[in-house]
């Protein structure tokens, strides 16, 4: 591998990796303040991914007025997906998490079956002039995601630092009963918490979009990777999924241009299972999941 | 006698049973190998019970089940071992496989166990879709030999292999059902309802998670060699989350407190399977609202109707709760 090969795989790798990171992170934001796993989230990403095709190459709308629109498309299934499912079925984590594979699969069959099932959705890419970097052309929709994930993650961390509700969001993750008893409303936490779930996969599947082929089955790919870094990170913590994210980006990124897509992920697997055994609780988590 | 079979129990599956073995000779050949198939999926998720039972939803059943297919049909057709020796092994390879699953996985339980038992599965299932020899690689193996000819019985035909599924179905079952009464069925359930009291009175909670894991395995290996053995051919493709989640709405259909709940759930589930053919892209978004509906509105699955209904017209006072281990 050339140094020039090394760098366009360094710059995928990272925009992977931010690409994971803001998946991962609503997936255990929702895990930590709720105790529930949704397993719909690949399918918020591929939601915010068909919300750019609908109305931007389909609708002919701005490529960031789609984008946003995906978002905020995305955080209101992320309300409703909080309503319906988490809310009658919290405390049992399995009810959660096959309830939220059952929406998984209806999801599937709406996107397949209004916009087309087999061939991928073509979205034309809004800036076609590649970014060189020391010889390296990077897609600008790489590039774009990694404000956008800086922004969003950070924004995060020190609104759950810094503010009143955030604030509120930590105390719940960490004792829901003492939280309610300091008049802490339950419910309205955990809404926000998929709320924000849900915009960052929404922006992340919108920002992805044109370099993804769009096909009802995109979320079914995300969904295991996305997983797999939220236990590696440690359940529950954000900073975690984040460093978690960035190991598996450049991982998986660097073995699938050496090897093959297959090799990668059956390495990423077993480093799963090496954490697993060696620190069963993540690599920044506090308790064993 | 504890051992004796319960007669007033258990007398309605005689004529069941009876019913069974009248009704190839006038199904017709298609419905004779759904029956097959049919089979397959009860021995496969009465197994996928006994694995809930001690409270672990592991989401590699399906490629277990896998592995039962790939090793009766690799040993069959490679070794020339015989199909009758073949079938256990299967069950056989697919505890051992088990058996290197678990060592991480006992580390974990809840969400994690689920997360892991899938990207676990999922490693053994890009096995078989990277190595070309022996398991074919993505396209997987065709030609598998079928049961040999015993004296005038060809068992290639449907009908036989209907009376030869029907029959290691029942043993299965037994077996299975034996086991659960067991005292280590009974500690099995044990450690779902309380973990630590169980580990106070002396049960090895990781020891006794891995048996049940083990013993599980080697059912749904069965099942898979069963199933390969007709169908002649084995796809890695079959093997994925999505056949997984079909698994997990079986039982949860038909809910896991008694032992009868996972055949009833396939019985319903694989009707509205073959009842919904026409509608072949919206069987997903049913089936996944089938779930949604049974999770939220009757978690105790469809069993948990009965003793409801027998509440309903005996006007009794519901104190005896209907407590067990429902999703």
């Amino acid at each position: 591998m050339d140094f020039t090969t090394a760098l366009q795989t360094a710059a995928n790798a990272g925009a992977v990796s931010c690409m994971y990171a803001m998946i991962a992170v609503g997936l255990s934001l929702a895990f930590g303040v709720m105790g529930m796993a949704n397993y719909a989230h690949g399918e918020f990403f591929m939601a915010g991914a068909y919300t750019v095709y609908a109305m931007y190459a389909l609708g002919g709308m701005p490529y960031w007025a789609a984008i946003a629109a995906g978002a905020g498309i995305v955080c209101c299934l992320g309300l409703v997906v909080e309503r319906g499912i988490f809310r009658p079925t919290r405390g049992n984590v399995l009810a959660g998490f096959m309830a939220t594979a059952g929406l998984a699969f209806i999801i599937q069959v709406f996107c397949g079956e209004v916009y087309g099932w087999g061939l991928m959705r073509y979205i034309p890419k809004p800036y076609m002039v590649p970014f060189d970097i020391a010889g390296a052309a990077v897609d600008f929709a790489r590039i774009l995601v990694v404000p956008f994930a800086f922004a969003g993650i950070g924004g995060l961390i020190f609104f759950m630092r810094r503010f009143k509700l955030g604030r509120a969001l930590r105390a719940v993750a960490q004792d829901p009963e003492a939280a309610s008893l300091q008049g802490i409303s339950i419910n309205k936490i955990t809404a926000l918490a998929m709320g924000i779930a849900g915009t960052l996969a929404g922006l992340a599947g919108g920002l992805m979009s044109t370099i993804y082929a769009v096909t009802p089955v995109l979320g079914h790919q995300v969904i295991l990777p996305a997983f797999i870094v939220v236990i590696v990170g440690g359940m529950g913590s954000i900073e975690g999924a984040v460093l978690a994210a960035i190991l598996y980006g450049f991982t998986h990124t660097f073995i699938t241009t050496i090897f093959d897509a297959v090799t990668a992920n059956m390495v990423v697997v077993a480093m799963m299972a090496l954490v697993l055994i060696i620190r069963p609780q993540g690599l920044l988590g506090r308790v064993a999941v | 006698m504890q051992y004796n079979f319960n007669v007033r129990k258990m007398g309605w599956l005689i004529p069941l049973i009876i019913v069974l073995c009248i009704m190839p000779f006038f199904m017709g050949r298609y419905r004779v190998e759904v029956a097959i198939l049919f089979f397959t999926y009860i021995i496969l998720a009465q197994s996928y019970r006994l694995v809930n039972t001690t409270g672990d939803w592991s989401l590699c059943h399906y490629v277990l089940f896998g592995v039962g297919a790939y090793a009766s049909g690799l040993l069959a057709k490679y070794s020339g071992m015989p199909v009758w020796v073949a079938i256990p092994m299967g069950g056989v390879m697919a505890s051992v496989v088990a058996l290197g699953i678990w060592q991480p996985l006992l580390r974990t339980k809840g969400f994690g166990f689920f997360i892991a038992s899938y990207a676990l599965g999922e490693f053994v299932r890009l096995i078989w879709v990277k190595v070309h020899n022996p398991f074919g690689g993505p396209r997987g193996i065709i030609d598998i030999p079928y049961p040999p000819v015993v004296g005038t019985i060809d068992f290639s035909k449907p009908i036989p292999y209907y009376f030869m599924a029907m029959g290691i179905m029942l043993a299965m079952l037994f077996l299975m059902y034996r086991i659960d009464r067991s005292r280590i069925g009974d500690a099995w359930k044990g450690i779902h309802t309380d973990p630590l009291l169980s580990e106070t009175v002396g049960i090895s909670v990781p020891r006794y998670r891995l048996l049940a894991a083990l013993t599980g395995a080697f059912f749904a290996g069965v099942a898979g060699a069963l199933l390969v053995h007709r169908i002649g051919a084995v796809d890695p493709r079959v093997f994925d989350i999505i056949s997984m989640v079909y698994l997990v709405i079986w039982v949860v259909v038909g809910g896991t407190t008694t032992f009868w709940g996972p055949i009833l759930g396939v019985a319903v589930m694989q009707t509205v399977f073959e009842v919904s053919r026409p509608l072949l892209e919206m069987r997903p978004a049913i089936f996944g609202a089938i779930l949604i509906l049974f999770l939220i509105f009757l978690p105790g699955g469809l069993e948990s109707l009965g003793p409801k209904f027998k509440r309903l017209f005996k006007k009794r006072s519901g104190e005896e709760a209907v407590s067990g281990y429902s999703p």
